[in-house]
């Protein structure tokens, strides 16, 4: 195509996308505004009919959460497909790491412990509070995994590696991603409906709360964290690929 | 529109302009990285906290350590 059969195109079609944008900006409710219509009656729903503080939790593993169950299930997608792709080929195979790692400096190994620490409590905090404040699985499980790379940091290739157990931390993704699937398939069980939210419901504010939001922020959250280690950890294997015969 | 509204969506333009004209792959990592903290607190802003909470992990932490990862790979050192 030239670039002026893709002029002839991009006009008209650009023309059309801006005036049904201007028609539909126009119907919305004003921007930046304490109400709108949606947000009003999600977080009633959330707070009055659900007991979850967290009106963003509720929408996301409540009154939406069969969405949630869609969205987790591509990033495993994604994470099995990464795996795949960066697998040893034929003709490839898995280096070593070196023996020895050059010893980071006290200050960096001393501060990377401090914050291996602070990242560890925070992720779980924020997974475990997901339907009281914001966070959940998803923010909890991206931290966990991007803190414990602290460990690169502090150590190097083989410390972080000693604390990264593929064969135990894919078990885990695949049971954090079956356990929403068994959560939802309580519901359909209990109240016939696919992820019902017929647990108790508690009250308002405590940790025990909000029915099976908590317990699907902690399957999210096992999925999400390991996960993303798994994802890195095939970008890191990456490096240390050597060609030619074992 | 209040003051820090304003202040924070020109920043965003800015900082999405920063990112597209920055030509060296790894220098872009690193301003993709800052500017995921900026549409974080666009999002704080517009008080929606469990966004930017996501924007932040995922736009300022592994985003850009999964492009320098590759990086590494495709620049064999």
């Amino acid at each position: 195509m030239t670039s002026r059969q893709r002029r002839l195109v991009a006009v008209p079609v650009g023309a059309g996308l801006a005036v049904v944008l201007a028609l539909a900006f126009h119907g919305l409710p004003a921007f930046g505004t304490a109400h709108h219509p949606y947000g009003d009656a999600s977080v009633r729903a959330a707070l009055a009919l659900r007991h979850t503080a967290n009106a963003v939790g509720s929408v996301t593993f409540d009154q939406r959460g069969l969405d949630t169950l869609f969205e987790e299930f591509i990033l495993l997608a994604a994470v099995l497909g990464v795996r795949l792709l960066l697998r040893p080929a034929a003709g490839e195979h898995q280096g070593t790491d070196p023996d020895r790692e050059p010893r980071s400096p006290a200050a960096v190994r001393a501060t990377v412990l401090v914050l291996l620490g602070v990242t560890a409590v925070l992720s779980v905090s924020v997974v475990l509070h997901g339907h009281l404040s914001p966070g959940g699985g998803f923010q909890g499980g991206v931290l966990a995994a991007s803190g414990l790379h602290l460990l690169y940091v502090g150590g190097g290739p083989r410390t972080l590696a000693r604390f990264r157990p593929s064969a135990a931390l894919e078990l885990l993704e695949a049971a954090g991603a079956g356990g929403y699937v068994v959560i939802g398939l309580v519901g359909l069980v209990g109240s016939g409906s696919f992820l019902a939210n017929d647990l108790p419901l508690g009250r308002t504010g405590s940790l025990l709360s909000a029915g099976t939001v908590p317990l699907l922020n902690i399957v999210v959250g096992f999925e999400v964290g390991a996960g993303l280690v798994l994802l890195l950890a095939s970008y890191f294997a990456q490096e240390r690929l050597a060609e030619g015969p074992r | 529109m209040s003051v820090v509204l304003a202040v924070l969506l020109v920043a965003t333009a800015v900082g999405a302009i920063a990112v597209v004209t920055c030509r060296d792959v790894a220098s872009q990592a690193v301003v993709l990285g800052a500017y995921g903290f900026v549409l974080g607190a666009l999002f704080l802003a517009l008080s929606a906290p469990d966004v930017a909470l996501s924007e932040v992990v995922v736009g300022s932490v592994l985003t850009p350590l999964l492009i320098l990862l590759a990086l590494v790979k495709v620049r064999g050192r």
